[in-house]
């Protein structure tokens, strides 16, 4: 069709999810994943305290830190929207959001399971997990947002606003919280050992590493998907535009209607060009 | 701005005294919401009584998702959306004119739901003035939110269901906050309630000056 692809997107525009770039990426991030797991579950030593239940850290943490960086990624990506008005920013701010969701939510399952052999239970009301809580739920309601039908403009800047009065709650609600648990009960829980065997740190870096690759690759492949999207979209709507088209160029060119509402011929005897009761 | 928004604010109010939909029904919802949670914890153990600033707040919420829902479901109809548009009044003026007039209903809904806790619950009022500042602070905060969304979810044929899913995780500070104030007023140590007011107050004027600034591209747009 007429529309371009590179000139829409404004760049080197994706037709196809998988790039050399994405490729070398996504192979490094399977090594990555193989050797987290042989250190995350072989190499490095139980925990003096925790024993075996501390490996769940090296996924759980790096796990928590990326959707943090992604939820920061798509406000940062709706402030550069309302500011370019560019279908990068949008599609970015888009994508990243909703692998900051998936994220969230493994942090948060990660995290119970960690909790239950760590405090006997999956949840407790400390300040983070409950931050952490409405952080999915907040951009869960950004995601519906974004998933309203209606001109891609207008989608696009109801999602940018959306996600930014998610993004300005964050820091309100972590105050709050914190606030809300140390003034009745006290922190409930020290986290991760404040001397840290050299092991197991790098293991955690590691974890961190590998994560951000992973965050990378679906933030790509993602984006792409999107765009594509939008693409079929647009071609969609000039396939229809060129039928109508077609449809209107096949008629004949005469002025006049060839079947007038008060003809007495039946349509179908009816010759397209010249009909002896056309007014 | 200012002119504006009283214009607004006065038209919505007007709307709802010659509708009396906030008497007749938001009112009345908001009353069997306090009768319920009676039903649902035992009023004879003292859980209510302990719980009262907490479920005085969550029906406040509730009877807020109707009261938004309702100032922008006015706009929806019969095209008034475009005629707003093309009314010419400062967005933002339309923005604080439509907070405006849901916090006042708001606030007159608590003030009866204040008197129901009273009465139903048995519930000990000693710092009026942390009260009165905290259901300002709140509802400022709220209708401030409640305005950006609604607008938002206007118009839109998923509104009812978008609406609380948007607002409610939103509004969870102010829960929180409002909650703590009351629960030191209710009990008459009213020192840390004054810093959740504050805390309240923020909340408010950050979505307040927030939804001056992004109301015009959201009423144009959607």
């Amino acid at each position: 069709m007429t529309t371009d692809p590179q000139t829409a997107a404004g760049g080197d525009a994706p037709v196809g999810t998988g790039s050399p770039f994405t490729r070398v990426l996504g192979i490094l991030c399977l090594v990555g994943i193989a050797a987290l797991l042989a250190f995350g579950l072989v190499w490095s030593a139980p925990d003096v305290v925790q024993s075996d239940s501390v490996r769940i850290m090296y996924l759980h943490v790096p796990v928590a830190i990326v959707a943090f960086l992604a939820f920061a990624v798509t406000a940062f990506g709706s402030v550069m929207y309302l500011w370019r008005k560019s279908q990068f920013w949008d599609l970015t701010a888009g994508a990243s959001a909703e692998i900051g969701v998936m994220f969230t939510a493994l942090t948060l399952l990660t995290g119970m399971l960690w909790g239950r052999p760590t405090w006997g239970v999956f949840w407790v009301w400390d300040a983070r997990l409950t931050t952490t809580a409405l952080l999915l739920v907040l951009f869960l309601g950004y995601l519906a947002v974004r998933r309203i039908p209606g001109d891609p403009d207008v989608v696009a800047k109801r999602a940018a606003i959306a996600g930014l009065i998610a993004f300005i709650d964050v820091p309100i609600v972590h105050y709050s919280t914190v606030w809300w648990r140390t003034l009745h009960q006290g922190p409930t829980i020290t986290r991760l050992d404040p001397q840290i065997d050299g092991l197991m740190l790098f293991s955690l870096m590691l974890g961190m590493v590998v994560f951000l690759g992973v965050y990378l690759w679906l933030l790509v492949h993602r984006f792409r998907v999107a765009y594509l999207e939008s693409q079929v979209d647009d071609l969609g709507l000039d396939v229809a535009l060129a039928e109508r088209r077609a449809e209107g160029s096949a008629l004949p060119t005469s002025p006049t209607s060839p079947t007038s509402p008060t003809s007495p011929t039946p349509p179908e005897a009816a010759p397209l060009v010249t009909t002896g009761d056309e007014r | 701005m200012l002119r504006d928004a009283a214009l607004v604010a006065g038209k919505d109010l007007r709307l709802e005294w010659r509708s009396r939909v906030a008497t007749n029904q938001v009112a009345p919802f908001a009353i069997l919401v306090l009768i319920l949670f009676a039903f649902a914890l035992d009023p004879d153990r003292g859980i209510l009584e302990r719980a009262t600033a907490g479920l005085y707040w969550v029906t406040v919420l509730f009877a807020a998702l109707l009261a938004l829902s309702r100032a922008f479901s006015i706009e929806a109809a019969d095209g008034n959306r475009d005629a707003l548009r093309l009314s010419g009044l400062d967005p933002a003026g339309i923005f604080l004119g439509k907070a405006a007039a849901v916090a006042v209903v708001l606030l007159a809904l608590e003030v009866l739901l204040l008197v129901g806790v009273i009465v139903l619950y048995n519930a000990d009022v000693h710092g009026i003035g942390l009260l009165a500042a905290t259901c300002v602070a709140a509802t400022a905060g709220l209708a401030a939110t409640g305005s950006l969304y609604g607008v938002l979810a206007a118009g839109l044929r998923v509104r009812e269901t978008l609406l609380p899913l948007l607002l409610l995780p939103v509004a969870a500070p102010v829960l929180i906050g409002a909650t703590r104030a009351f629960e030191d007023a209710f009990s008459g140590t009213t020192g840390e309630g004054w810093s959740w007011c504050v805390l309240l107050a923020i909340f408010a004027l950050i979505y307040t000056v927030f939804g001056v600034l992004a109301f015009g591209p959201l009423l144009e747009e959607s």
